[in-house]
């Protein structure tokens, strides 16, 4: 397989071909309305309460399922699908266990703003309550890490409530929305009469800002000696990139990007200063301090970026443009606040922007920018991660999709790789979810079949979800699995050399598989490295190679993530390297 | 500085709204004095009253938290315009025939009633505002309160304004 293939019909062709009304089951139901909200793939795990779907499914190849071995690799999945698309993830699971397992996933997604629909089986209406066998109150549970849940009680409402639920992940703040479907309700027949309207009385999300206020910010720039741009996720989400690129570049105002922010603005600009916060650059993290006019477009005042909230960007008249309003003065007191889809936002500004006179400032950014580049300290003796990520970075020109687990080497992809298009950097940044990362190089394959993804995993992070090893080699799914080892966990291993005086505890991976003979066993190409030629061979073979692969590059055990920020501390207390 | 906040909720009337909206203030960290649910002047809507503490901040948030749930229809600070609020309490104290005129006093001035009486007790109801509720009680305390049971605030806006 191939991904999406061409088994499947125009758009056109199966709305013809499912929108007749007839009486079906709950499950053709849902099999035709996911058609008709555009499903190419959905991720998922069969049980016993999403039988009936199954059994719908038994010959049906109108959008492709893909097996996964746990729920939690078919979530991250669809995560991974989502983020590197643009389009609305869809997973499948069971109830009770099966809808557990999903929770990590579900929390995941919302934190970063994904659209998902996750659908969930249930026991039978008669049933709920009963704590019968796998039962699970899911849409209690994750009441808190969804945008909105739905427990389907008629078949009739089913329609209605999987448009509904397409609409709400993929419109405003993004996000997932869980369906829960009982038994019952999908084995119930009904006549089915496709939903194309959608009204939800009190949910009109603001696309379109105030103009009063986007005046404010474009008189605010005329005035500021220090101006700053804070790009986040927004910007990917809202596809607002192109014209972020002509407000920077109009106004000539620096900018940093945030972790989700990462390829919403390409990095080797002069204006670009690189990430901010506790692994920031030198030159976001002085620039926020030094800022008078802070302008945020569609990031949220993560702590991981602001760190100490009391004296953050201490002299900034701030400005906060986001989609969400409840996101505005929430963690930072905003004086320009504008509500609107970030795109919307940017067109409305490009219409009046002007260049801004700072040039003495754009002078200082640059200073900084020079004075204390990303860098490390490279060895011929050692394979060192920076230089592993560096290396991936110049032989793909920096055009592949990465993917990445959570932790050193997260951190590292993103200080050294160099993003340059929107939706080339998939990675948890709010919940901070290892695990993610492999499953979710995943789905993003299967949106872009034809181009090289890259997951970049830890030691620690691969062994959370590796057995989906399995769907790569069954499906021939060409991801280039890189393990980034040091053989402990590094993040807690630099947190406890830094923070806890070297007291090292339960960090040291011993026990770990060989990784090559672990992708063997699966049926993978595996390869490893422990320097500098062989890293650069074993990645030469794995782009060579059609279909999957894992490498791994045995690196330095020891080697830590900076700059760093303490918690506690302010963003420009910075821990700039060892050698401090 | 944190004060006292009354505010409004229509939501729509679905199984797992009020947990919602309860959960929403419990993970957030937004307090809950009380809170009262019932049907409105809609079909398919019900009407909260919440009744909560905190600065001017904490009320924007919570405003703007509620506002994404997809079930919230509408949320209107009463307390920021003249409002009425009212909640009812049912107070059941010791009371041996010796000590009911006294009691009946107390009733009588708060306009208060006397709902029941046993051979020992008198149920007491008392509708107004919360400080007048709190009052009845101090009053009652000396004779023994065998139970209590309070509504919690419900609460519209003055005049024509809704």
């Amino acid at each position: 397989m191939n991904a999406q293939s061409a088994m499947m019909g125009s758009k056109e062709q199966l709305r013809e071909k499912w929108m007749k009304p007839e009486v079906i089951t709950g499950s053709e139901i849902l099999l035709r309305s996911l058609l008709l909200e555009g499903v190419e793939c959905v991720f998922g795990y069969p049980g016993g309460a999403v039988l009936y779907i199954y059994d719908a499914m038994h010959g049906f190849d109108d959008f492709k399922h893909v097996l996964t071995r746990h729920e939690q690799g078919a979530i991250h999945a669809a995560d991974g699908y989502a983020r590197a698309s643009g389009k609305v993830g869809v997973c499948i699971a069971t109830s009770g266990p099966g809808a557990t397992n999903l929770v990590t996933g579900i929390a995941t997604a919302y934190m970063d703003s994904v659209p998902l629909v996750v659908i969930t089986g249930n026991v039978a209406t008669n049933f709920i309550g009963t704590d019968a066998f796998q039962e699970a109150d899911i849409t209690g549970i994750t009441m808190p890490i969804t945008k909105h849940s739905y427990l389907v009680r008629d078949v009739e409402d089913l329609p209605r409530i999987i448009h509904e639920a397409f609409h709400i992940a993929s419109t405003g703040r993004k996000g997932p929305v869980l369906i829960d479907i009982p038994k019952d309700v999908s084995a119930n027949k009904t006549m089915f009469k496709p939903v194309t309207e959608v009204n939800i009385r009190g949910y009109n999300p603001t696309v379109n800002p105030n103009r009063l206020q986007t005046d404010k910010l474009l008189k605010a720039i005329e005035t500021a000696q220090r101006p700053l741009i804070l790009a986040g996720g927004g910007v990917v989400y809202s596809g607002g990139h192109d014209e972020l690129y002509r407000f920077v570049t109009t106004t000539g105002i620096p900018i940093t990007t945030t972790l989700l922010g990462l390829g919403g603005f390409p990095s080797g600009h002069d204006l670009w200063t690189g990430m901010p916060g506790m692994h920031g650059t030198f030159a976001s993290n002085k620039a926020l301090q030094n800022t008078d006019l802070l302008i945020n477009i569609g990031a949220r005042f993560d702590d991981r970026v602001t760190m100490k909230l009391q004296g953050f960007a201490p002299h900034a008249k701030v400005v906060h443009i986001d989609i969400d309003p409840a996101e505005i003065g929430k963690n930072v007191p905003t004086d320009i606040p504008i509500v609107g889809d970030v795109k919307s936002v940017l067109e409305i500004l490009n219409k009046d922007a002007k260049y801004a006179h700072v040039d003495a400032w754009r002078a200082q950014v640059m200073q900084w920018k020079e004075e204390q580049p990303l860098q490390y300290e490279d060895s011929d003796t050692e394979l060192k991660p920076q230089w592993v990520i560096e290396m991936l970075h110049r032989t793909t020109e920096g055009q592949a999709i990465v993917t990445t687990d959570v932790g050193q080497h997260q951190m590292w992809a993103a200080q050294f790789y160099k993003f340059n298009q929107p939706r080339s950097f998939v990675t948890s940044g709010g919940l901070g979810t290892m695990g993610f990362g492999f499953p979710s190089a995943i789905g993003a394959q299967m949106a872009h079949p034809d181009r090289l993804v890259i997951s970049i995993n830890g030691d620690g992070g691969m062994q959370m979800c590796a057995q989906e090893l399995a769907i790569c080699a069954i499906n021939n799914i060409p991801v280039k699995v890189v393990i980034i080892n040091n053989q402990v966990l590094g993040m807690v291993r630099q947190w406890q050399e830094i923070i806890y005086k070297g007291r090292y505890s339960h960090i040291d991976l011993e026990g770990s598989p060989d990784f090559p003979k672990l992708a063997e066993a699966y049926g993978v190409k595996g390869l490893r490295a422990t320097n500098k030629e062989e890293a650069e061979a074993a990645w030469q073979e794995a782009l060579n190679t059609p279909g999957p692969v894992v490498v791994e590059f045995v690196v330095r055990k020891g080697e830590n993530v900076y700059p760093m920020v303490q918690a506690g501390d302010t963003i420009d207390q910075m821990i700039l390297g060892d050698s401090e | 500085m944190p004060t006292k906040h009354t505010i409004a909720v229509l939501v729509n009337d679905q199984p797992g709204v009020l947990q919602r909206v309860s959960g929403l203030f419990g993970r957030r960290g937004f307090n809950i004095e009380s809170i009262t649910v019932g049907q409105s002047e809609e079909a398919g809507l019900s009407r909260m009253v919440i009744v909560t503490e905190g600065d001017s901040g904490t009320l924007e948030q919570i405003e703007k938290q509620l506002y994404k749930l997809i079930d919230v229809i509408k949320v209107i600070d009463l307390s920021s315009k003249p409002m009425v609020a009212r909640e009812l309490a049912l107070i059941k104290v010791k009371a041996e025939p010796n000590v009911r005129p006294e009691i009946m006093g107390v009733v009588e001035t708060f306009r208060a009633a006397v709902v029941d009486i046993g051979t020992h007790s008198m149920m007491v109801q008392v509708v107004g505002d919360t400080d007048k509720i709190d009052a009845m009680i101090e009053l009652m305390k000396p004779y023994g309160i065998k139970e209590l049971s309070r509504t919690g605030v419900t609460a519209m806006i003055r005049g024509n304004a809704t």
